[in-house]
């Protein structure tokens, strides 16, 4: 599952200088993500979160993701 | 616009600090929105916290208003700060101190009381009678 998320943050952010999925409880539905991107930059922090939940929609909507932590940085 | 569209931002634009949760202030149901209320309480900051579990409709309404999907969901002067991972990474860099002071002047700063709300408190009370 941590593979599927990735490839779909991958996708939504394809120029991130870092990209981690962290299954914290081994269980595959609570996840930690962390995304560094060039594209962050300029955006709050609400919004970064926003673009990664918007990534994740799918996931998220169908119960698959049942607790999602998430890290984000610009690239400065 | 609906009964409890209307409260919950009426609630949003006049608690200087609020924490939409599951469960309460004293009895908080999952651990997100301990670590959202606990980033507060490090600070020292007074706040509402309003849950979102004795009414399924409470979410889907804030979420609509705030287009953030996730609860907890904590708003300083009427403005999203955050989930529990913004609220906790601003609390460790004084960045939520910073907001605290930019939104709400020093009045923050009285004292960490803390109280649950219900979404209901805030409706028109001629409503139950109908």
């Amino acid at each position: 599952m941590a593979e599927k998320l990735e490839a779909l943050l991958r996708r939504a952010f394809p120029d991130a200088r870092e990209l981690g999925v962290v299954d914290r409880t081994g269980t595959g539905d609570h996840f930690h993500v962390t995304v560094v991107a060039p594209g962050f930059t300029d955006l709050s922090r609400v919004d970064q979160h926003r673009l990664v939940y918007d990534a994740l929609a799918e996931p998220l909507a169908d119960g698959t993701i049942h607790e999602l932590r998430i890290t984000t940085r610009g690239d400065a | 616009m609906n009964d409890l569209h209307q409260s919950i931002k009426n609630i949003i634009e006049t608690e200087p600090v609020v924490a939409f949760v599951k469960g309460t202030h004293e009895q908080v149901m999952c651990g997100n929105s301990q670590r959202a209320m606990d980033a507060l309480r490090s600070v020292g900051a007074s706040f509402a916290a309003v849950d979102v579990l004795p009414d399924p409709r409470i979410r889907q309404e804030l979420s609509a208003l705030s287009s953030w999907p996730t609860i907890p969901q904590v708003f300083v002067g009427g403005e999203l700060v955050g989930g529990a991972d913004i609220a906790q990474e601003m609390a460790a860099t004084g960045e939520l101190e910073a907001k605290l002071d930019e939104k709400l002047g020093g009045a923050w700063r009285n004292g960490g009381d803390e109280r649950t709300i219900a979404v209901s408190d805030r409706e028109d009370p001629f409503r139950l009678a109908r």
